[in-house]
C-alpha cells in the first residue's frame, strides 16, 4: 500500500457544450482540457481504459464510483501512455491496495498531464449524456477554474467535434516495429496501427503470427511490399467517415486477396471499404457487459465495447458489396440495441468485429475470434479461398 | 430454445423451516419461482412445511402442500399430482438433498418425473468435495491442498501432511455446519468427530489453511445454449476464516484489477460448464492470497443461495426468477431484463453504486455461546444498504442493524490501542466498530491489517470516516458544505448530532433549514446506460433525484428490517400481503425495508421500493420525497414488528399520518398502568403484577406478589430479557446480567408478573375495525405457560378448550380491542389456570402467528388488516368475500387441525470449550423458525409437525427419561405407552424408581455427575455412543441443572429427539400410532374447497 496525496478541496468544474455545469474537485493535473464527454460503465479496468488509444480526444467518465483502488502497474498498460483527454470520477481512491500495484493513479494522471475532476454526480451526468448524446465538454481547474462561466463555455464550444475528426495520426506509431510469433509460426500479419492495444498484439502473436505493426500513414503498395500473409486494422479514435485513405488502402489489399481481420475502427473501415455507410451513435457503447449474438453459433458473448460510431448494414440478410467484394453479412449484433457488431465477407477472406475480442478491460468470451482469424489465414493459404463460414442459413428467420 | 412444451406442471421443493444458514432468502427465491412458473402457464405444486413464508400462501401455487419434506411425503404428492418435473434448486440445501434422496430411492424414475434446474450429476459434482476438487484442477484453477477422511484415524494421518492450522469441512451440510479450524490435534479430534456425524455421507474434508486470504464470490447463470453470465461479484471485507454469511460483504468487488477479476470470471465459467449447470445459477467462492495473488477455488453451490438473493437485490437482476425460466427451457437472450424491459437478460449487470451487507447476530440469546466467528455460520439475519460510495453504504448498513453499538461512534472509548488491536484480532459480532475505535485512537492501517487481515483499502475507508467525523466535530459552524461532506460519507443525523454535542432532532432541523435532503437514485442493472422502468430506489446526497412524480393515493409500508430471533419472515409475510391488498384496492404502495433476504424487497412486490434503513431519519426522508406528489394517505407501522412500531411516535410527531391503531393506543397496550385500567374496566384479570425501574423496586414488587415471578422489559419483542425468577437472589442476578443493555430504565420499566404454573396458554390473533371484532384464530399452546409463545408448539383450533372457554376468550379479546382502540390487528395472550382466565399481554400489531393462522384456517388476516387500516370495515370485507363469513373462533367440528412447532438453533452454538449451549426452553424466545403440520386430527398433525421439524420420533429404540420431581407424576402414562409400543426405557435413579413403582421396567443409568469410575457409563456417554434414541429431560431447580445441561447438550449434539416438557412428550406419544401408518397429503387449496363446500 502506498500513500498518495489526498484529494484536495480545490474547485474544478465540468462544462458541457449545452451550457450545463457540474461543480467538483480538482483531480489529476490542474489546468483545462477539452474533448468529447463520454461515459464508460465497466466496474474494473480503469487502467486499460485510460491507456486505450481509442479514447484519445475524449473526456471519459467512469460510472463506477470508486476509481484508483488498485493503483497502476506496468503489466496492464494497453499502450505506452494515458490517452484520455480528461477523466471524471466520483470517488478517487486515497490509497492503493493490490499486490501488483506499482504507482498510484493520481500520480500517473498528474504525470501524464491529464486534467480530471472528482466529486460530481456522475449518475446525473450519465443520464444527461444518455438522453442528450455525447457532446463536447471541458474540465477547468487551477487557474482555469477562475475563468468566467461564459469564457469556459466559449472554450468548450470552440473545441473540435468528434464527428468528422481524423485522429489516427495522433495515436499511431510512426515507425514500423515487429513482435515475433509465439509458438508455431504460421505467417506474418501486418497490423495497421490506428491506436492498437497491447493485448491485441499479444493475442495475434500467440496465434503464431509474426506481427508487423505499421504506421497509419503507410500506403497500400508499402503494405504489399512487406508480403504479409494477412492484414489487420486495429481499433482507434475518430470518425470513420473521415478516413478515406485507410478505406482505399483496405480496398486495394482486399482486391489482392489478402486475408483481413479488423477490430472496432477496423470494423468500420471494412464496412466502408465494402460500401456501407457509418453513423454516430447517440452516446455510444462503452462498457464491458454488452451482450453480442454470434449468428454463426447462436451464442451470446459478453463483450467489451468502446465505440461511438457504427456500420449501417442490415442485420437480417446477406447483402451484396457495392464495391464488388461479393456477398457480405452481419455476423454479430448487439442484443441491447441491434447495432451491427461484426461483418463477415462470404466471397473474400475478410471479417471484422466492432467490439473488443482482445478485451482488456473486459471478459474473454470473444477471444476465439483470434482463432477464427488464424484458421482463415491458414485455410486461405491452402485453398486460395475463404472458408465457407456463412451464418445466414444457420440463423435464417430467427433474428427478430 | 424457447420454453419447453413438455413441462406443464412442476413440483417446487421449498427449504423448510428458517434455520441459521437457510433463511428467508429461500422464501424470496421460491416465491419468485412460483410466480414466474405460473405466469408461464405452468401448474405449480409446492411442498414446504414452513407456514411463515409467503411462498406457501395458497395464492402462489396451484397446489400448496404444507407437508414435511421427506422422500415418502414427496412421493405421495407426486402420485397425487403427477407433475412433469421437480424443481429443487430454489429451496436451498434442503431441497437439493431431497432431490438426491428422491433420485437415489428411484422415486423420480418410477413415476417418470424429470429433475429440472440441476441434474443429479451436477449436484454431486458441486457438493462432493473430492469430485469438485478434481474438476477445479481440470479447469486449470487452484485448490487448497486437501484430503478426504472417512475416519478420525485417517484425519489424524492427513493432518501430519497438511500441518496446523487446518480446516475441517463435513460433506453435504449447509451453512458450513460443523466446519471449523483446528489449531491442535485436540481441536482436530473434536471437529472431525462432530463433522463425521453431521455429514450424511460420513466424510470430512481436511484442507490447508488459507486463513486471512481475501475472499470473493461470483454469481453465475448458464443456459442450455451455454450462454453464461456473471451476475455479480461480491467481496468479503472479513477475510477467509469467517463464514461468508457472517462476513461484512461488498458488491461489486472493489480491490481487484480487471485482469484479476477476469481471471476469476474465466475460472467461474469453466467450473459451471464442467459441473454441468445448464439451466440455472450457481455461486462460486474464491480465496486470493493478498501477497501474491494466488487464487484458490473454495466451493460452489449449484443452486440459488443466500448470496444469490443478495446479488439479486444488489444488482436488480432477479436470479431466482431467471433460474426458474431457464429451468423450463428458456435461454438467457430470450428473457427480457425486467428493469429496462428493452434489453435481454443475457448481460452482466454493472453498478454505479456500492452495496454493503452486514450480518445480524443473536448471541445475546445464547450467553454461554462462544461469539467468535468461524467457518460455521452463526448470524440469524442481515441488513443491506446501497450508497453511492462505500463509506455511505457501510454506515447505512450498520445503522440498519438497529442494534445498540452497531454504528461507528466517537464517544468514550477507554480501551488502549493495544487492547483494541487484541480484541480486533478475533472476528466477532461488532468487530468493525472495534477497528474504527482503534483507528480513531491512532492505530495505523498496517497494525490493523496485521491484526485483522482486512484489506487496507477497506481500513482506509474507516480512516476516512474518522477524518470526516473529526472535521464535523472541530468545524466552527455546521454549514452546508460540512453537512454535505458528512452526508456523502453516510453520517446519520444522530451521529452528526453526537459529534456536535446536540441531539439528532437538532441536527435534522439544521439540515432541513439549509435545505439539505437526499435525492433518490435507481437500481437499474446498467449504470444509467438505459432508462429504468422499475422504481427501485436508494438515497444519496447527490444532486439529481429520479423519483417520478405520481398523482396517486400513496401508502407507505414499513418493513421489519433484518431478521432476528423473534422478528423474522412472518412479519415480512404481513407487509407483503398488505402491499398486495392495498395495491388491489387502488393505492400506490411504497415499501421501505433494508433486508435483502425478503420478498418485500423484491422490486416486483410494491409499486415503489426504497431500500433504506428503518430509522426515523431515513424513513422521514423517503416520506418527504414521496410527499412531493400525489396524496400520502399514511404509513403502515403495525405489520413490520417492533422495528416499524418503534418509529410510530416519531413519525406522528413529524405530522405523518399513521394508519390503523394510533401510537397513543399502542402505548395503552404497552404501558402497564394504562393497560391495567383497560382490563379493570372490562372486568378482566391479569396475573398479579407491578412495575419497577431498579432492583430494589423489583424485589419489593416480587415479594408482594409472591415468587415465582415472570420479569420482562417493556417494548421488546421475542421475550428479550424475559425470565422466570424464583427468589430475590435470582432477581439480583437478573439485574446484574441486563445491566448496561439499556433495556430497563425510567422510560422502559421492568414488568413483574406472578408466574402461573401449570396454566394453559392461549394466543389469539384478531381484527378490529372499531365496531366488529373478527377472530383470526384461537391457538392453544401445547407446553404449559412459561415458555415463550414463539418457542412453544401450538394447535389451531384448540383441542382441549371447550366452546364456553373459547367464547370467554372471544369476549375478552373484544373488550381489549375496544379498550385499546385497535384498528387493524391485535394479538392477545391469555392463560387459563385453575379455571380462571388471565390476560397476559396484548399487542396491537401483527404477530408472529398471523401467517400460521391464515394458512391453517384460510383467513387472509394481514390483507384484511391493511384494508381496515385504510377505512374498510369487517362487514365490508366479509361482503367482498375477502373474509369468510364466520370467524376463526367458530371452527367446524370436522375442520383439520394445524400444529405449529418451533425449530431451535442450538446445534449452531457452542461454548468456548466446544460444548453445545443449553437447550431448555424458557420465556425468552430462541427459535429461528417454525413448521406446520396439518391433518384431520391433532395426533396426525402433531406427528407431521415433528417430522418436519426434526425428522420425527424413531419407531423403536431406547428412550432415556430424567425429569424433575414436579414432573414425575406426569411422565408415568406416556412412558408406559412408550414401553407398550416396544421402546426400551432408561432413567436416572430417582426417575427409574418412580417408574418401577408404577410397573415400568427402566434400566438405571448414572447421571453425568454420579460417574466416579470407568466401569459404568454415564448417560452422557451412552448418548454420545449412540445408545440412546430419544431424550426426555425437564429442568428442575438449580441443584441438578448442570446435570440436565450435559444431557441436553449431548442430545442436541447427536441430533436425537429431545423433550424438555412433558406436554410435548405426551403429544408425541399420542401421535406415534399415526406416524407408523404413514401420512396422507392434502393441499391448502383442497382444504379451502372443503371449507367452501361445507359453508
Amino acid at each position: 500500500m502506498t500513500e498518495t496525496p489526498t484529494t484536495t478541496n480545490e474547485a474544478a468544474v465540468l462544462v458541457l457544450e449545452d451550457g450545463r455545469r457540474y461543480d467538483g474537485r480538482a483531480y489529476g493535473a490542474r489546468g483545462r482540457t477539452l474533448g468529447e464527454a463520454v461515459f464508460a460503465t465497466g466496474m474494473t479496468g480503469y487502467q486499460e481504459t485510460l491507456t486505450d488509444p481509442s479514447y484519445a480526444g475524449q473526456i471519459v467518465m467512469m460510472t463506477a464510483p470508486h476509481i484508483g483502488n488498485t493503483g497502476m502497474n506496468d503489466e496492464d498498460m494497453e499502450s505506452a501512455r494515458i490517452w484520455v483527454a480528461g477523466f471524471i470520477v466520483r470517488d478517487p481512491s486515497r490509497v492503493v491496495s493490490n499486490f501488483r500495484s506499482q504507482r498510484s493513479l493520481d500520480d500517473d494522471l498528474a504525470a501524464a498531464d491529464v486534467v480530471g475532476i472528482s466529486g460530481i454526480d456522475t449518475r446525473a451526468l450519465t443520464r444527461h449524456l444518455r438522453s442528450a448524446g455525447a457532446m463536447r465538454a471541458g474540465i477547468f481547474s487551477g487557474d482555469d477554474a477562475l475563468l468566467t462561466p461564459g469564457e469556459q463555455l466559449d472554450l468548450v464550444q470552440g473545441g473540435a467535434a468528434m464527428s468528422g475528426a481524423n485522429l489516427s495520426g495522433a495515436v499511431s506509431t510512426t515507425e514500423t516495429y515487429s513482435l515475433p510469433a509465439v509458438g508455431e509460426r504460421i505467417g506474418t500479419v501486418a497490423v495497421l496501427d490506428l491506436g492498437v492495444k497491447t493485448s491485441t498484439l499479444k493475442y495475434l502473436a500467440e496465434r503464431g503470427f509474426d506481427v508487423q505493426v505499421v504506421p497509419q500513414s503507410i500506403t497500400a503498395e508499402e503494405v504489399l511490399a512487406l508480403e504479409p500473409d494477412a492484414l489487420f486494422f486495429s481499433n482507434g479514435p475518430g470518425d470513420p467517415a473521415a478516413s478515406d485513405r485507410h478505406v482505399e488502402l483496405l480496398r486495394t489489399t482486399l482486391r489482392e486477396g489478402l486475408p483481413y481481420f479488423g477490430i472496432c475502427f477496423g470494423n468500420q473501415l471494412l464496412g466502408r471499404a465494402l460500401g456501407f455507410g457509418t453513423y454516430k451513435l447517440p452516446f455510444g457503447h462503452r462498457g464491458i457487459n454488452q451482450p453480442v449474438l454470434d449468428k454463426a453459433t447462436g451464442r451470446v458473448e459478453i463483450t467489451a465495447h468502446n465505440h461511438g460510431f457504427a456500420v449501417d448494414a442490415p442485420i437480417d440478410r446477406v447483402s451484396e458489396s457495392s464495391e464488388g467484394f461479393g456477398r457480405v453479412e452481419v455476423s454479430h449484433y448487439d442484443l441491447n440495441d441491434n447495432v451491427v457488431e461484426g461483418l463477415n465477407c462470404l466471397d473474400i477472406p475478410a471479417f471484422s468485429v466492432q467490439y473488443h475480442p482482445e478485451s482488456a478491460a473486459g471478459p474473454h468470451d470473444a477471444n476465439y475470434l483470434f482463432d477464427r482469424f488464424r484458421d482463415m489465414v491458414v485455410s486461405t493459404r491452402s485453398t486460395g479461398s475463404p472458408t465457407e463460414t456463412s451464418t445466414s442459413t444457420a440463423t435464417e428467420g430467427s433474428n427478430e | 430454445m424457447p420454453k419447453r412444451d413438455d413441462i406443464n406442471s412442476v413440483l417446487v421443493i421449498g427449504s423448510g423451516p428458517i434455520v441459521i444458514g437457510q433463511a428467508a432468502e429461500f422464501d424470496y427465491s421460491g416465491t419468485q419461482a412460483c410466480r414466474v412458473l405460473r405466469e408461464e402457464g405452468v401448474r405449480v405444486i409446492l411442498v414446504n412445511p414452513n407456514p411463515a413464508t409467503i411462498m406457501t400462501d395458497p395464492d402462489f401455487a396451484d397446489a400448496t402442500y404444507i407437508e414435511p419434506i421427506t422422500p415418502e411425503i414427496i412421493e405421495s404428492i407426486i402420485i397425487k399430482e403427477k407433475p412433469d418435473a421437480v424443481l429443487p434448486t430454489l429451496g436451498g440445501q434442503t431441497a437439493l438433498n431431497a432431490a438426491i434422496a428422491l433420485h437415489d430411492a428411484g422415486i423420480l424414475e418410477k413415476h417418470g418425473v424429470e429433475l429440472i434446474g440441476a441434474k443429479v450429476d451436477a449436484i454431486r459434482k458441486g457438493e462432493d468435495r473430492q469430485l469438485f476438487k478434481d474438476l477445479v484442477i481440470e479447469a486449470g484453477a487452484g485448490v487448497a491442498k486437501s484430503h478426504v477422511a472417512k475416519t478420525l484415524e485417517q484425519a489424524k494421518e492427513f493432518a501430519l501432511d497438511l500441518g496446523y492450522p487446518l480446516v475441517v469441512r463435513p460433506s453435504f451440510t449447509m451453512g458450513g455446519l460443523g466446519s471449523g479450524f483446528a489449531y491442535t490435534e485436540e481441536d482436530l479430534v473434536r471437529i472431525v468427530t462432530q463433522g463425521l456425524h453431521d455429514s450424511p455421507t460420513t466424510e470430512v474434508l481436511l484442507e490447508e489453511s488459507i486463513l486471512g486470504w481475501k475472499e470473493y464470490e461470483l454469481e453465475l447463470m448458464r443456459d442450455t445454449a451455454d450462454n453464461t453470465v456473471v451476475v455479480c461479484s461480491i467481496e468479503n471485507v472479513d477475510p477467509v476464516g469467517v463464514h461468508t454469511g457472517d462476513s461484512i460483504t461488498v458488491a461489486p468487488a472493489l480491490t481487484l484489477t480487471d485482469r484479476e477479476y477476469q481471471h476469476l470470471r474465466d475460472i467461474g465459467i469453466d467450473i459451471i460448464r464442467a459441473v454441468g449447470v445448464d439451466t440455472g445459477g450457481c455461486n462460486i467462492q474464491f480465496a486470493i492470497d493478498p501477497a501474491d495473488g494466488r487464487v484458490i477455488v473454495i466451493e460452489m453451490n449449484p443452486r440459488v443461495s443466500r448470496s444469490s438473493a443478495l446479488a439479486s437485490k444488489a444488482t436488480g437482476f432477479p436470479i431466482a426468477k431467471i433460474a426458474a425460466k431457464l429451468a423450463i427451457g428458456y435461454r438467457l437472450d430470450e428473457i427480457p431484463n425486467d428493469i429496462t424491459r428493452v434489453t435481454p437478460a443475457s448481460f452482466e449487470p454493472t453498478l454505479d453504486y456500492v452495496v454493503v451487507k452486514v450480518p445480524r447476530f443473536a448471541f445475546e440469546k445464547f450467553p454461554a455461546a462462544d461469539p467468535t466467528l468461524t467457518t460455521t455460520m452463526k448470524s440469524v439475519g442481515e441488513a443491506m444498504a446501497i450508497g453511492r460510495n462505500y463509506a455511505t453504504a457501510l454506515q447505512k448498513a450498520l445503522r440498519s442493524l438497529e442494534k445498540r453499538g452497531s454504528s461507528f461512534h466517537w464517544g468514550e472509548e477507554d480501551r488502549s490501542i493495544e487492547e483494541l488491536l487484541e480484541v480486533a484480532s478475533v472476528p466477532t459480532d461488532g468487530r468493525i466498530v472495534v477497528v474504527q475505535q482503534a483507528l480513531r485512537k491512532g492505530a495505523s492501517i498496517e497494525q490493523l491489517f496485521e491484526a485483522t487481515k482486512i484489506d487496507p483499502w477497506f481500513l482506509d475507508q474507516i480512516v476516512l470516516i474518522n477524518e470526516v467525523a473529526e472535521t464535523i466535530a472541530s468545524a466552527e459552524n455546521l454549514d452546508t458544505e460540512l453537512l454535505l461532506l458528512a452526508k456523502d460519507h453516510g453520517f446519520s443525523d444522530a451521529q452528526i448530532g453526537q459529534l456536535r454535542g446536540f441531539g439528532e432532532a437538532d441536527a435534522r432541523e439544521v439540515r432541513h433549514i439549509l435545505g439539505i435532503r437526499p435525492v433518490y437514485k435507481t437500481v437499474d442493472t446498467c449504470a444509467g446506460e438505459f432508462p429504468a422502468l422499475t422504481p427501485y430506489h436508494y438515497s444519496s446526497y447527490d444532486f439529481e433525484t429520479e423519483v417520478e412524480p405520481s398523482d396517486r393515493r400513496k401508502v407507505v409500508i414499513l418493513g421489519s428490517g433484518p431478521n432476528r430471533i423473534g422478528q423474522g419472515v412472518e412479519f415480512d409475510y404481513s407487509c407483503v400481503h398488505a402491499s398486495f391488498a392495498l395495491s388491489a384496492a387502488g393505492f400506490e404502495t411504497i415499501m421501505i425495508n433494508c433486508n435483502p433476504e425478503t420478498v418485500s424487497t423484491d422490486y416486483d412486490t410494491s409499486d415503489r421500493l426504497y431500500f433504506e434503513p428503518l430509522t426515523l431519519e431515513d424513513v422521514l426522508e423517503v416520506i418527504h420525497a414521496e410527499s412531493q406528489s400525489g396524496e400520502l394517505v399514511g404509513v403502515v407501522v403495525q405489520l413490520g414488528g417492533q422495528t416499524a412500531l418503534g418509529l410510530a411516535k416519531g413519525l406522528e410527531a413529524a405530522g405523518i399520518p399513521i394508519l390503523g391503531t394510533t401510537p397513543d393506543a399502542i402505548d395503552l397496550a404497552e404501558e402497564r398502568g394504562l393497560f391495567s385500567g383497560i382490563l379493570d374496566a372490562a372486568g378482566l384479570l391479569a396475573p398479579k403484577n407491578g412495575t419497577a425501574i431498579d432492583l430494589a423496586g423489583a424485589v419489593h414488587v416480587a415479594e408482594g406478589i409472591g415468587y415465582p415471578v415472570l420479569v420482562r422489559p417493556s417494548y421488546v419483542l421475542g421475550g428479550r430479557g424475559m425470565e422466570i425468577v424464583y427468589d430475590s437472589p435470582s432477581l439480583a442476578d437478573y439485574f446484574a446480567r441486563i445491566e448496561g443493555q439499556g433495556i430497563v430504565g425510567p422510560t422502559h420499566p421492568l414488568l413483574v408478573d406472578r408466574f402461573l404454573d401449570d396454566a394453559i396458554e392461549i394466543d389469539v390473533d384478531a381484527l378490529y375495525d372499531g365496531t366488529d371484532l373478527y377472530i383470526g384464530g384461537v391457538m392453544e399452546h401445547i407446553e404449559e405457560a412459561g415458555i415463550h409463545s414463539g418457542d412453544s408448539s401450538c394447535t389451531l383450533p384448540p383441542v382441549t378448550l371447550g366452546r364456553a372457554e373459547v367464547d370467554r376468550v372471544r369476549e375478552a379479546t373484544r373488550a381489549i380491542a375496544e379498550g385499546i382502540g385497535v384498528r387493524g390487528l391485535l394479538n392477545v395472550q391469555f392463560a387459563i389456570g385453575a379455571g380462571v382466565l388471565y390476560v397476559l399481554e396484548a399487542n396491537p400489531r401483527a404477530s408472529r402467528t398471523v401467517p400460521f393462522v391464515s394458512k391453517a384456517l384460510g383467513i387472509p388476516l394481514a390483507k384484511a388488516a391493511a384494508r381496515i387500516m385504510v377505512g374498510a370495515t369487517v362487514a365490508e370485507l366479509i361482503d367482498e368475500g375477502m373474509l369468510p363469513a364466520s370467524d376463526g373462533s367458530r371452527v367446524p367440528f370436522d375442520a383439520p387441525v394445524a400444529v405449529k412447532e418451533a425449530v431451535l438453533p442450538f446445534n449452531r452454538f457452542r461454548t468456548r470449550e466446544g460444548i453445545i449451549v443449553d437447550s431448555v426452553l424458557g420465556p425468552e424466545m430462541r427459535s429461528t423458525g417454525e413448521v406446520m403440520g396439518i391433518d384431520k386430527d391433532f395426533p396426525t398433525a402433531f406427528a407431521k409437525s415433528q417430522l418436519a421439524a426434526y425428522g420425527g420420533m424413531p419407531t423403536s429404540g431406547t428412550v432415556f427419561v430424567s425429569v424433575s420431581d414436579r414432573d414425575k407424576r406426569a411422565i408415568i402414562l406416556p412412558v408406559l405407552r412408550l414401553q407398550q409400543l416396544g421402546y426400551d426405557i432408561a432413567a436416572t435413579e430417582g426417575t427409574a424408581e418412580v417408574l418401577r413403582r408404577n410397573g415400568i421396567r427402566a434400566q438405571e443409568v448414572l447421571k453425568f455427575s454420579e460417574k466416579t469410575s470407568d466401569d459404568a457409563a454415564s448417560v452422557v456417554e451412552l448418548i454420545n455412543r449412540g445408545e440412546v434414541d430419544v431424550v426426555v429431560n425437564t429442568p428442575s431447580g438449580r441443584s441438578s441443572r448442570a446435570d440436565g445441561y450435559e444431557i441436553r447438550a449431548a442430545a442436541v449434539a447427536r441430533d436425537i429427539p429431545l423433550f424438555t416438557t412433558i406436554a410435548e412428550l405426551s403429544a408425541a406419544v399420542a401421535s406415534l400410532d399415526v406416524q407408523r401408518d404413514g401420512f396422507e397429503v392434502t393441499s391448502l387449496q383442497e382444504y379451502q374447497l372443503r371449507r367452501e363446500a361445507s359453508a
